[in-house]
């Protein structure tokens, strides 16, 4: 039988019909950032190697960290580790089949984003102080 | 597929390796032990990098010369290197769906981690040996 131009039919609900629940942006924030760090990994290989390699590959690396983009990207990466630690703890945590109702899910989502916010900035604060 | 009756094999050996994952529970496992370690090894990860964001070259080559700061930063990096792999590999196999291209996906993805690994514990190494 030939095939003919798809017929218009409904798709299944989607990201963007559901309104968005805290659990929900977590878990897509939890695949985000991990992805994010699987490419922020070169950040810090970058280092360790500039290090190893002598004093002026050490000082461009340190020129780009030390630039305003660098220091965003870096902070970016420190939210994202951080985020992706909690978002973790927080599976850790449901691995155990604990914490799984409402009430339970929500706090941990808030938690979470509360969790790495708030270390992002201490440990920024810690980077900046003189 | 056929199947013969008088195969002493047992149901579960014939299936065992055959589901989409290709394994038992070995990727799970893996990411849960690695992402237990991640937690303390991150901490120490960002206490050495803020220590290092402070000092100049010859001082951020004493912090990796100490032993225990090196052996903390490969402990870090193999944890989160063979974490981030497994991770990765999911979310090809989530969005990809050609074979071929998700077999080179997932090629490159440990080839990735494995130069990200080589690379990492060379420099450690180097700066910790004094060369």
């Amino acid at each position: 039988m030939p095939r003919t131009s798809p017929a218009q039919r409904p798709l299944s609900p989607h990201l963007q019909i559901y309104k968005p629940t805290i659990t929900m942006v977590m878990s897509v924030l939890h695949r985000v950032t991990g992805a994010a760090l699987f490419f922020g990994t070169l950040l810090v290989v970058a280092m360790l190697v500039a290090l190893a390699a002598g004093k002026d590959a050490y000082g461009v690396v340190q020129a780009i960290y030390g630039s305003w983009i660098g220091k965003l990207v870096l902070f970016g990466y420190t939210w994202a580790l951080f985020h992706h630690m909690f978002g973790g703890l927080r599976h850790l945590i449901w691995d155990t089949g604990a914490m799984f109702d409402r009430e339970a899910r929500m706090k941990l989502g808030w938690a979470t984003l509360i969790g790495s916010v708030g270390l992002t900035l201490l440990v920024w604060a810690l980077v900046l102080m003189r | 597929m056929s199947h013969n009756p008088n195969s002493i094999r047992t149901p579960l050996a014939r299936v065992r390796g055959l589901g989409a994952a290709k394994s038992g529970t070995g990727h799970f496992w893996m990411q849960r032990l690695t992402a237990v370690a991640n937690i303390p090894l991150t901490f120490a990860m960002v206490v050495i990098v803020v220590m290092l964001a402070k000092l100049d070259y010859a001082g951020a080559r004493a912090l990796v010369a100490n032993p225990l700061v090196g052996i903390l930063l490969i402990a870090f990096l193999v944890s989160a290197l063979l974490h981030m792999r497994l991770g990765m590999q999911v979310i090809i196999e989530d969005y990809v769906h050609e074979e071929g291209k998700k077999i080179v996906l997932i090629l490159l993805n440990t080839f990735f981690a494995v130069l990200m690994g080589l690379a990492s514990i060379y420099a450690i190494l180097r700066i910790g040996f004094g060369s």
